[in-house]
């Protein structure tokens, strides 16, 4: 599964993505989160408070409960600040 | 006619503007965003998703078009770092008359705000830097054209 990160969630976990294999356990987003969290403090502290986190699966914008089974690429960031 | 642009380097509003108008429609409306130097601000960062955020782009413009039944729609946004003063994004809408044109476009920018993949990053001239964090009043903009059908 290839893992994408964005703007301060990238920059407290060092990299902006990373390809993993996430264990079965894993169902949804917020699943996915609580496992990659333990990655690192640096994993930790971007990931700990889930409030401030949006997702998209497979460049879809869905909700934390949605499902990642099948998913080739989750991508994790904050609220969206363009225009 | 569509159009959106995905680009790091600058762009000539006016002669983006001057395209729209020569579409033959009885109004053209446009917005130009530029980068404020508030505070001492020395670069705008702007980080985007490459696929997600072009795709979101010519999705909202392919929604305008069809909502407003537009004759031309142009969207523009940059992305990696930026001076004070330069432009980040442009829109622009051609139609028959002035109404769908001007809600076209403010409809545009608000919901390019809120829904385009882009994170902007703040450098002051001391070395501070910061994420810009999203406004509810931003997110009140954008909601207003969903309520109000689309």
């Amino acid at each position: 599964m290839n893992i994408l990160y964005f703007a301060w969630v990238r920059e407290q976990i060092g990299t902006g993505h990373e390809d993993l294999d996430p264990p079965a356990g894993v169902r949804d987003v917020r699943g996915l989160i609580a496992w990659l969290a333990a990655r690192s403090p640096g994993h930790e502290s971007a990931l700990r408070d889930t409030s401030r986190l949006r997702a998209a699966v497979d460049q879809t914008f869905v909700d934390l409960d949605a499902p990642v089974a099948g998913a080739r690429e989750v991508a994790i960031f904050p609220p969206v600040t363009g225009g | 006619m569509i159009h959106v642009r995905l680009q790091a380097e600058s762009f000539d509003a006016g002669a983006e503007l001057a395209r729209v108008e020569a579409l033959g429609g009885g109004g053209v409306a446009s917005f130009t965003g530029i980068v404020r130097g508030d505070d001492g601000l020395t670069e705008l960062l702007l980080e985007h998703h490459a696929e997600m955020t072009r795709a979101m782009m010519e999705a909202l413009a392919a929604d305008a078009a069809k909502r407003w039944d537009l004759l031309g729609v142009v969207v523009l946004h940059r992305h990696g770092a930026l001076a004070p003063g330069e432009p980040i994004v442009f829109v622009a809408t051609a139609a028959t008359h002035r109404g769908a044109a001007l809600d076209a476009c403010a409809s545009l920018i608000d919901r390019l705000k809120t829904q385009a993949p882009f994170w902007k990053r703040e450098t002051f001239a001391d070395g501070r830097q910061r994420w810009v964090e999203p406004r509810a009043s931003d997110d009140a903009a954008a909601a207003r054209w969903l309520r109000d059908g689309g």
